[in-house]
């Protein structure tokens, strides 16, 4: 069953310099219980995507077109109080920087109470609360979770930090969580650490997952399908593990070749050329300035979804033919 | 090159003694990319900063082609500034956001070259900015904030470069960076130190990247090193238990990969304060095979293969 269906998606943000196209006709479906990824270079409009989701997108952003679908009803349309409901209860976010998202002059564990409060239907009282948010660090296995409940968050290290915001968004959602970026700022081995807890915890509670990273690997391990998005657009959509495996797109291959193989083997060049500007935006393909593969058709038409497979879908006229 | 005996370095806070570097020695040799690898508070970065000059050593020598140069910086002579020069993590604070391209790359050149026309430096300018791949017509008036993140970085190699040195340290000069742009400047800097004959020493905490720049790699832990070898060796052959941690808690992009990770470990617990280091091993509280002794005795460098040393009771016979 489809949880979230995102159609058609257009976002673009008023700047004085003009309008950023930034996201150009955005398609994501997650089912029920589904862990999907999305990934690709910053300023690819990964968060945009996900903001829209949630709809904090800032005041200048303008959403063109297209609908997102929640349980068959569209977010964007909906009146603030009911999605206001619907966000708090149904959804969680974790963010990239666990200091940012954590307010600094009040204690942890006064905020989750707040949080988890309003999170739920029924009212209850606050040791309730607190018993459930103590139950909830010690999921996430976070040593001594009444000193950390009465920690300022100055007082916590980075990785305690991000253990207590994925404590109390996984204390909240209830069908789909978003993680954007949730290991950047860590060590590796904390990486580690945070990725094994999210997943263990998702998968008992059997909730919906977007995961956008960078960290591609850590993408790889984690979700059972993957969105590669390049400039506004979504490039190619397939299963993890194929996508890995057999890249098809010439970005997502150029992607997953410049990063470093503990094998060894060198490092490639890189894809030549920067992201172009999201005021002119190439006409087409939005990749065709940078592709290795270009014909005459890719600077003129916007290329349509090939279907290779159950579930890889490729935006490349290299395979339009097929 | 540059040799590092017993380094060590402290800092005062009003809470205690910070010990971030303590006692670590090691060498680089000429044309040769040294690894610092460590998480966080590692004290790796503190290193490079020593090295460098920006802070002077508690207690240890640094020797530069035998030169002892571990003088207050205020005293180094201008020589050996010029020789050791640095690339940081954060190019948008690293460059002057006062100053064009321009201006930032010819300080050097003013300091370290003082007989240079104006036309000259112009001319070096220029040149320096083609050996990282920028144009010069189109960087040398724009300012930092008028760059992206990869074209900044560039920006500070090219400034490093500024100075002729012959021995550059990176400290994490990828880490804030798109793999796309961290192959670019990758495939740059391996340019340059084949061209300049320079050597690096490159702190970072990505061990698949080290894997592919390094020709020896150091393992950092709270201040500590723990484990030196040559790249290839190191990656088959991991030994010290914190080297492991470090390798499991990769998560790669192929099974290949995936099955070099070694198998029987994970990551647990953090870093602790280097504040207050465990007595004995200071990975003791973390490793899982830990022993009565490594609380007791700090372990001693052992060498198991040419080359490959390693500091565990573990293989300590």
């Amino acid at each position: 069953m489809t949880l979230l269906d995102v159609k058609n998606l257009k976002v673009s943000y008023k700047t004085y310099r003009g309008i950023l196209k930034v996201l150009d006709g955005i398609n994501l479906r997650i089912e029920k219980g589904e862990k999907i990824g999305i990934i690709g270079e910053s300023g690819a409009g990964k968060t945009t995507t996900v903001k829209a989701i949630m709809r904090t997108l800032p005041n200048n952003a303008i959403i063109e077109e297209g609908e997102i679908l929640f349980n068959g009803r569209d977010l964007l349309r909906m009146d603030e109080k009911t999605f206001n409901l619907i966000r708090r209860r149904k959804f969680a976010m974790i963010f990239q920087d666990p200091t940012a998202s954590l307010n600094p002059v009040f204690k942890v564990g006064q905020q989750l109470v707040d949080i988890l409060k309003y999170s739920k239907e029924e009212n209850r009282d606050y040791d309730e609360l607190k018993e459930e948010i103590l139950q909830a660090f010690k999921e996430v296995m976070l040593p001594d979770p009444e000193r950390v409940f009465n920690s300022y968050p100055f007082q916590l290290s980075g990785g305690m930090r991000q253990r207590v915001c994925i404590a109390i968004a996984l204390a909240t959602a209830q069908e789909l969580l978003i993680a954007d970026e949730p290991t950047t700022n860590l060590d590796v081995t904390i990486q580690d650490q945070i990725l094994r807890l999210i997943k263990d915890l998702v998968n008992k509670k059997n909730l919906s997952v977007i995961l956008i990273s960078h960290a591609l690997g850590a993408v790889r391990s984690m979700v059972d399908r993957v969105y590669v998005m390049y400039e506004g657009t979504i490039v190619e959509s397939a299963k993890a593990d194929e996508l890995f495996k057999r890249p098809k797109h010439p970005y997502t291959v150029a992607l997953l070749r410049s990063v470093p193989r503990l094998t060894g083997g060198g490092v490639s060049q890189g894809i030549k050329g920067e992201m172009p500007d999201y005021l002119h935006p190439p006409q087409g393909c939005r990749f065709h300035p940078r592709c290795d593969y270009r014909r005459d058709i890719c600077a003129s038409k916007r290329p349509p979804a090939t279907h290779i497979g159950d579930h890889c879908e490729v935006f490349c006229h290299l395979f339009s033919s097929y | 090159m540059i040799t590092v005996e017993h380094l060590k370095r402290y800092f005062k806070t009003s809470l205690g003694t910070v010990r971030a570097v303590d006692d670590i020695s090691f060498e680089v040799n000429e044309e040769e990319t040294f690894g610092l690898v460590g998480e966080s508070g590692s004290g790796k970065s503190t290193t490079g900063h020593v090295i460098v000059g920006l802070y002077e050593p508690t207690a240890g020598r640094i020797l530069y082609k035998g030169d002892d140069i571990s003088i207050p910086l205020e005293k180094r002579p201008l020589k050996y500034k010029k020789e050791i020069q640095m690339v940081f993590q954060d190019p948008r604070s690293s460059l002057n956001p006062r100053k064009t391209v321009r201006e930032i790359i010819e300080f050097p050149i003013k300091v370290h070259f003082k007989h240079l026309s104006y036309k000259d430096r112009e001319n070096k300018v220029r040149e320096l900015l083609e050996s990282v791949g920028l144009p010069p017509e189109e960087f040398m008036g724009k300012f930092p904030r008028e760059l992206g993140g990869g074209e900044s970085q560039l920006v500070a190699i090219a400034r490093a470069l500024a100075s002729q040195p012959s021995f550059i340290i990176l400290d994490e000069p990828t880490s804030a960076l798109d793999v796309s742009a961290q192959a670019k400047i990758i495939n740059i800097l391996q340019k340059l130190q084949k061209d300049n004959k320079l050597s690096y020493l490159f702190i970072t905490h990505d061990l698949s990247l080290m894997r592919n720049v390094a020709d020896k790699i150091a393992i950092m832990y709270l201040g500590k090193i723990c484990e030196v070898a040559p790249v290839s060796r190191f990656f088959y052959n991991p030994l010290h238990p914190y080297t492991k941690m470090l390798l499991s808690s990769v998560h790669p992009l192929t099974d290949e990969e995936e099955r070099m990770k070694p198998k029987g470990i994970k990551s647990i617990g953090e870093i602790p304060s280097p504040m207050n280091p465990p007595s004995g091993c200071r990975f003791r509280t973390r490793c899982p095979f830990s022993m009565d002794i490594c609380s007791e005795i700090e372990p001693r460098f052992v060498e198991s293969e040419s080359e490959h040393i390693v500091a565990c009771h573990l293989y300590d016979k």
